[in-house]
């Protein structure tokens, strides 16, 4: 071949194209394919490609090697220029401008038709087609769609770097304004090298990838860009590097042109890190400015680029937003245009969970990437806030449910409370079963009935059918107590008892096991103070009841037989038991119970032994009608105060223990209390006995109690000053009460705390939780 | 609506100034220098510490002049300044619909949202010419509202 002289751009230029077309890196054949394909988007004659293939020895060697394509190249750039073909003309053409090459790709020259007319088109002109000579103006025919003001730098092209990641497509929007102009000073500066095939990352002082990188560029830069750089001669020769590889990535055709590649998205991570070591942080603004000013892109652009990708307008930049960033960069180095609002997947997610909340980086994931700082209410993302407010909404609700099953349990408290009550039997409470409680026996088998009943619910009806029960249940005893408890309760205070009378009923549910053994000497219990005491119905209502139940039926025998020494327990325990059977009997219970408490000092004492006796052998209701009877003579007057007084004592005492618990013997107290003074030193007793027992084992212990009683009554002086006994006992008895008493408030106000620490809490975390469901 | 949207900096010279292209624009650009000295009379007016957003929003600068190339057209000034001392002066054409102070409020809010995020741009210094196209967008919405 004749001796080719080419300028250093030429030379460039075709060593470019030579490993462009020398697919095989054989470095010293081009591949025929893509020769033809390259001559083919010069945009020549057929005839005339021919001719420059024969003239350039191809045909003769039938490969081109690499002086046969330098000269090929020479000749169409002879052609283009318009000069005859002649193998001399390679070097007699002086100044020949470099070669150009349209679309010269099979899928470019489909694409070069579409990219003329649309803009957005990338691939169409050419796509990894030779970039044209610089300062060509069918630069513009190809590039079309692009217009990459690269700012022409006056250096010459380094070498080919492969451009920077750039997107396949170049942005929509760029207005042509900005090629022409950098055009225009390219313009005829056919000299100008042509770096290589794409715009060169510079900035980040990668090395530059040598001329590999054009062939990278060549089969995998399609777009535009570096035809546009070429076009505009003004690659930008910035120390590429890193965008090689990033560049050859490219090469995989996205169809979205702002998508951001993994090896792309790891470098951007990477350079993020540089910065900022935690992923999770921010970069403030003037680190990003110094950073991206290393790209030595027009502060303009960069300004630009800045507005784009500070999503949230902070100032600074999450991740995501430094990722975006980037890739505008890149893309305009390669010579995209910026677009006018930030691509789709370039946008940082938002996740508005909180202004400062930075939401993890999504790496290799460029769609949404939480963006922390306060989302502008624009930002959609009210959602995950949203979504994270339900959770905790839930849970509120979850807890409100909690709370909500609290606050019907409470009174599931009480009845387990009541039920845990009646443990022993054995205990010694003795509750002065308040016989005058009860206002009538009847109320205390409806009472008894009531607790036999499964009902718990409602304290009147059942009572009578609980009454009816009970008398007929061996448990009647116990159940006495319990009805006698209830029943009182109703007969006491209806407001109450209602309350009170569940508890209760419970409570003398499960009192009737324990009080079983102590059912038969009480008589029917009093009507069971009324539940409805809910103050001290929890550890003192059974109590009363049983104290009530126990009273009314042992108010007589009870009553004598506790101002004896006897701890009084015993004393009421029988008294309580006289008249908690006293009730269960429908007969005469009233009488019974009125009787009882009045009696209680004298005549319980009597009537105690001789009931309890009768109570153990038989009917109970029976017996309790005799110390009712009996009670009712006795101390008719003396203990009417004291009775009343320790029956109220008793009552909210045992009101205080258990509100269950409280409520019967309460019910039972309040019963007899009405029922007359008399009664109510026998109430007291109940009481006392009830006070003394705060628990549930009022019934166990009057059991005890009434055993005690009964034992102790026989031993119980009565002869001797019973009325002195009787003042004794019910000083004693008063003072019992008192203390029963003083517990159960004490007990009472304690719960009373907790519940209003647990309401306090709950309403606490309410407010908690009620902001988020602004959200 | 707004036919002229002027941004002033601190020391009265404009930053952005951008008015409907049909205009003879440099009768806007006279008519907003001349607005900068009734502002700075309200401004000094007004309290110093008075830092409301009330106090920002100045309201109609001068009586409405007729609009010499449309006659029809009266032109009502309006200026609003920040904390900083950059003022916003907007010239609106009130022929077509009388403009409620609240709307002219609220595009003075917008303007001063858009700036603040050209602010927040690290690559903006202050004082260079605003050259945001965000802000561009955005008053270019305000201008077209209406016409």
């Amino acid at each position: 071949m004749e001796g080719l002289t080419l300028s250093d751009a030429e030379q460039k230029y075709y060593s470019d194209l030579f490993s462009y077309c020398d697919i095989e890196s054989t470095k010293k054949v081009a591949a025929n394919g893509r020769v033809l394909e390259l001559f083919r988007a010069a945009q020549l004659p057929n005839d005339v490609v021919l001719q420059i293939m024969e003239l350039c020895g191809a045909t003769r060697l039938g490969y081109f090697g690499r002086s046969q394509f330098y000269i090929a190249l020479k000749l169409v750039a002879v052609a283009q220029s318009g000069f005859p073909l002649r193998v001399e003309s390679i070097n007699t053409v002086k100044d020949l401008p470099l070669p150009r090459f349209v679309a010269s790709k099979n899928e470019q020259e489909s694409r070069h038709a579409a990219s003329y007319s649309s803009d957005s088109e990338n691939q169409g002109s050419y796509s990894g087609v030779i970039p044209p000579p610089p300062g060509r103006g069918q630069v513009k025919k190809g590039s079309v769609s692009h217009d990459t003001v690269q700012p022409r730098t006056s250096a010459d092209q380094q070498e080919p770097a492969s451009p920077v990641v750039s997107p396949q497509q170049s942005p929509p929007t760029s207005p042509h304004t900005w090629r022409k102009h950098s055009r225009h000073p390219s313009g005829g500066n056919s000299e100008r090298p042509l770096a290589g095939p794409g715009p060169f990352w510079s900035p980040f002082g990668e090395a530059q990838s040598g001329s590999s990188a054009g062939d990278a560029v060549w089969s995998g830069h399609s777009p535009p860009p570096p035809q546009e750089t070429w076009d505009q001669t003004t690659v930008r020769t910035v120390a590429s590097a890193t965008a090689a590889n990033e560049i050859r990535r490219q090469s995989s055709s996205y169809d979205d042109p702002w998508k951001i590649t993994d090896e792309q998205r790891q470098y951007y991570v990477n350079q993020f890190k540089t910065i900022q070591p935690d992923l999770n942080g921010f970069i403030p603004g003037s680190a990003a400015k110094e950073f991206f000013t290393k790209s030595k892109l027009p502060i303009l652009e960069l300004s630009h680029i800045w507005e784009l990708s500070d999503f949230d307008k902070d100032g600074a930049l999450t991740l995501d937003e430094f990722c975006a960033a980037f890739h505008l960069v890149v893309a305009r180095k390669n010579g995209y245009d910026l677009p006018e609002k930030l691509p789709e997947s370039l946008m940082p997610k938002l996740i508005d969970l909180e202004d400062s909340a930075d939401v993890g980086d999504q790496p290799g994931e460029v769609g949404y990437s939480g963006s922390p700082a306060e989302a502008p209410p624009s930002k959609s993302p009210s959602m995950p806030s949203l979504n994270q407010t339900w959770p905790e909404l839930n849970q509120s609700s979850e807890q409100w449910e909690t709370f909500s099953e609290r606050s019907s349990s409470s009174q599931t408290l009480t009845q387990f409370d009541s039920n845990i009550a009646p443990a022993d039997p054995d205990t010694a409470i003795v509750h002065p079963v308040p016989i005058r409680m009860t206002p009538s026996k009847i109320h205390m088998q409806e009472m008894e009935l009531k607790r036999t009943g499964s009902d718990h619910t409602n304290p009147t009806s059942p009572l009578l059918v609980k009454t009816s029960d009970l008398s007929e249940e061996s448990k009647i005893n116990s159940s006495v107590k319990f009805a006698s408890g209830n029943t009182v309760a109703d007969g006491y205070s209806s407001s109450d008892s209602f309350t009170s009378d569940p508890e209760q009923i419970g409570n003398n549910v499960t009192h009737q096991r324990s009080h079983s053994g102590t059912s038969p000497d009480n008589t029917a219990p009093p009507p069971p103070p009324p539940r409805p005491q809910p103050s001290h119905s929890r550890s003192s209502s059974l109590d009363m009841n049983r104290t009530f139940a126990v009273t009314t039926g042992q108010q007589q025998a009870g009553v004598v037989a506790h101002p004896p020494a006897v701890p009084p327990r015993p004393q009421p325990s029988q008294a309580p038991g006289p008249v908690v059977h006293r009730p269960v009997d429908a007969d005469g219970l009233i009488t019974h119970t009125s009787t009882s408490p009045q009696q209680i000092p004298e005549q319980p004492n009597f009537a105690d032994f001789s009931q309890f006796e009768v109570f153990a052998a038989s009917n109970v209701n029976e017996e309790q009608d005799d110390e009712a009877e009996k009670h009712p003579e006795v101390l008719p007057v003396e203990k009417a105060s004291d009775p009343a007084s320790s029956l109220r004592v008793a009552k909210t005492d045992s009101k205080i223990e258990e509100k269950t618990a409280a409520s019967v013997p309460a019910n039972v107290s309040k019963g007899t209390t009405p029922l007359a003074p008399p009664p109510k030193p026998v109430r007291r007793r109940l009481k006392s006995e009830d006070e003394l027992r705060p628990e549930v084992d009022e019934h166990t212990q009057k059991t005890g109690v009434l055993a005690a009683v009964l034992a102790s009554q026989p031993s119980i002086p009565r002869s001797v000053g019973k009325d002195k006994k009787a003042i004794q006992a019910s000083i004693r008895r008063n003072k019992e009460n008192n203390t029963v008493l003083a517990r159960l408030n004490s007990e009472l106000q304690q719960q009373l705390k907790d519940v209003l620490e647990e309401r306090i809490s709950l309403e606490v975390q309410l407010e908690q939780l009620r902001p988020f469901s602004h959200l | 609506m707004a036919v002229c949207v002027a941004v002033i900096a601190k020391e009265n010279y404009p930053l952005y100034i951008r008015s409907i292209p049909t205009e003879n624009e440099l009768k806007f650009h006279y008519m907003v220098h001349t607005s900068l000295d009734v502002v700075d009379e309200k401004i000094s007016a007004m309290g110093k510490a008075l830092v409301d957003q009330r106090e920002l929003y100045l309201g109609l600068l001068y009586p409405t002049e007729d609009y010499k190339v449309y006659p029809s057209h009266q032109l009502c000034r309006y200026g609003y300044v920040t904390n900083s001392k950059v003022k916003f002066v907007m010239v609106v054409d009130s022929s077509n619909t009388a403009l409620r102070d609240n709307e002219i409020r609220s595009m003075f809010r917008k303007l001063h949202n858009s700036y603040t995020d050209v602010m927040c741009n690290p690559f903006y210094n202050p004082g260079d010419r605003i050259h945001s196209r965000a802000f561009d967008s955005m008053v270019t919405s305000m201008m077209i509202q209406v016409c």
